[in-house]
């Protein structure tokens, strides 16, 4: 349908990063796929105050979770916890099966069977780090507002409805 | 628009465009594979570039620094230099398509009469570094070391209002170099728009705001609202006409999100400004007092100085007042082909929702500026007759993006413009998808709220 589109390369506006699906933030406000490890935050379901740090190591499929003041999660009792099902479960939603199974490197038909197919263990990685990668990407709805146009959003088009 | 307008718009050759668009095509690949090792015909680029350049005030700064980087030393001002011959190539690419566009239409532009003084900003010397380092290293180079190492320094240009512009930009090519990364791995790059937005970053570090504003007064008449987006930035950006001068001018409000907010949400960044989205929700005009209108014809969208007005539709005012109305200058720093987005009304055509036939004459949509945060979509712009539109040009063509179309839809008349959804979408199907999704900007606010000041 676009053989007559231009070459990527000579293209000025087009999309780099693809977008990601919505989801439902209230329990899982954070995912991503970083640092050589798809970590994120999960919200406590019974302490408002509380949330857990979820990380599984790309690869070796090591796997920690536990409270951002570093207690260990009750769950982890020689197998992922529920907040870990969690993690998978909305990475799934948000960047699709494919990217999280490559990426972690592990296969699976559903979330329910990477999690399940991962060959680590419990291993120790810090909370803070993630901890502290969810904040700031929190802070920028902090940011203070800023009134002057930006023309170089120009390049980026709003992610475009694909039929 | 009419036929015989874009006709013209095509006939014949651009002179000069193909040829300046190969010395910023040398230019780029040699950013590609990293000025650290340049080789014969990659510096050969580069000298070709500065020569286009030599009858300039930039000539002998370019000239110089295509000899120093050719013989293999590389400073942040020889960086600097050649950023700003590529970004003088394009400038005159633009200002040549727009005069063409100008010319089709028969719309009179004014002529440029602000000031953009430079500065340096202590703040932006780690940016600066990294922008050097990536050109030194070349986008095939690009790892997620590299490609993550700013993230701080941006985090604080971000936080200080003055520098948020360049910050913006920074996080949208940092963004996309992570998640590129390892680059050197991916079978084609975008080179033409990563050495753009490179090459603009460099510049915009090094210059203040925009100088030469006015206060005006009067009612806007809106046409239609362009929606821009990356991961973490967002801006909603009206096109109007200021009467009673019929002047076009367009105003912005851009706010700072996450990626998890996109599609429809994105409105919800911008509910503090309900003057501004009542307005386009329910297609009012504005009564504006003693706002700031820069000589770019941005207007400084300030609420407190808004007041909505009687219901306008963008139609009859694309009909009637569009023709005539006239345009603001380009500050030179901006020109670019992609900030081509010149409002204009094309309507009695046929269209197969990808491209639109006019007595003969075909434009395509720009499919690629269709966002998801508002109603128009392909199958309804294949049902459209008239549509208010922006003309954009890229990738060496003409394209049409759709703000607002008419449309004919199971026989009945239906109009649907990008920022119905400004308060909130109206389509059922929408409203249910987003109330099971909930509102992601209130569940991150409260997460921030309760975590982030502890």
């Amino acid at each position: 349908m676009n053989a007559d589109r231009p070459a990527w390369e000579q293209l000025s506006a087009l999309r780099v990063v693809s977008p990601i699906q919505p989801r439902k933030l209230a329990k899982v406000p954070f995912v991503e796929m970083a640092e050589g490890r798809l970590q994120g935050v999960v919200s406590s379901g019974s302490d408002i105050e509380r949330v857990y740090v979820s990380s599984i190591t790309a690869g070796t499929h090591g796997y920690n979770c536990s409270t951002n003041n570093n207690r260990p999660c009750g769950g982890l009792r020689g197998a992922p916890c529920k907040h870990l099902h969690s993690l998978v479960d909305e990475a799934v939603l948000q960047y699709g099966l494919d990217q999280v199974a490559r990426y972690l490197r592990v296969e699976g038909e559903r979330a329910g069977d990477l999690v399940r197919n991962l060959d680590g263990g419990h291993e120790s990685i810090p909370a803070a780090v993630v901890f502290s990668r969810f904040l700031r990407h929190l802070a920028y709805l902090e940011l203070p507002p800023a009134s002057e146009p930006i023309a170089e959003m120009h390049w980026f088009p709003s992610l475009g409805a694909v039929s | 628009m009419l036929a015989t307008q874009l006709a013209a718009l095509r006939e014949g050759p651009q002179p000069g465009l193909d040829e300046a668009l190969g010395l910023v095509a040398g230019f780029d690949d040699a950013l590609a594979n990293g000025f650290a090792r340049l080789g014969e015909e990659r510096a050969e680029a580069l000298t070709a570039l500065a020569g286009a350049v030599a009858a300039t005030p930039l000539g002998p700064l370019a000239a110089d620094a295509a000899g120093k980087l050719a013989a293999g030393s590389i400073a942040e001002e020889h960086l600097t230099a050649l950023a700003g011959a590529r970004t003088t190539l394009l400038g005159a690419v633009h200002d040549a398509l727009l005069a063409r566009l100008d010319t089709a239409l028969g719309r009179t532009r004014a002529p440029w009469n602000g000031s953009q003084p430079p500065t340096a900003d202590p703040l932006t010397s780690a940016c600066r570094s990294w922008l050097a380092e990536l050109a030194i290293t070349g986008w095939r180079g690009v790892d997620h070391e590299l490609a993550s190492s700013a993230d701080q320094a941006i985090q604080g240009m971000l936080a200080e209002p003055r520098l948020r512009r360049a910050g913006v930009l920074l996080d949208g090519l940092a963004a996309e170099l992570r998640a590129s990364s390892p680059v050197g791995a991916m079978e084609h790059l975008p080179v033409r728009r990563w050495a753009d937005l490179w090459a603009r970053a460099l510049l915009l570090i090094r210059t203040g705001a925009v100088e030469g504003a006015e206060e005006v007064s009067g009612r806007l008449l809106p046409l239609g609202v362009d929606i821009h987006e990356h991961g973490t930035a967002a801006q909603i950006q009206l096109h109007a006409i200021l009467e009673p001068h019929g002047r076009l001018v367009r105003t912005s409000v851009s706010a700072a999100k996450v990626d998890t907010i996109a599609g429809p949400f994105v409105w919800q960044l911008f509910q503090d400004h309900p003057v501004l989205t009542g307005a386009l929700a329910k297609h009012l005009s504005l009564e504006i007092t003693g706002m700031t209108l820069l000589p770019s014809g941005d207007l400084i969208w300030q609420e407190a100085k808004a007041g909505v007005g009687a219901y306008s539709d963008p139609f009859a005012t694309a009909r009637v007042q569009l023709g005539g109305a006239s345009a603001p200058a380009v500050p030179p720093l901006d020109r670019h082909p992609v900030r081509v987005a010149e409002p204009v009304f094309v309507e009695g055509y046929k269209s197969d929702g990808a491209v639109i036939r006019l007595d003969g004459a075909e434009l395509p949509f720009d499919l690629d500026r269709l966002p998801q945060s508002g109603p128009l979509t392909p199958q309804l712009l294949k049902a459209s007759t008239a549509c208010i539109g922006l003309m954009r040009w890229d990738g060496g063509g003409w394209r049409l993006q759709p703000l607002a179309v008419q449309a004919s839809v199971k026989k009945e008349p239906v109009a649907a413009h990008n920022g119905d959804w400004a308060q909130g979408p109206t389509d059922q199907k929408v409203l249910k998808s987003g109330a099971k999704a909930g509102d992601p900007v209130s569940v991150l606010k409260e997460r921030a709220g309760r975590l982030l000041r502890k």
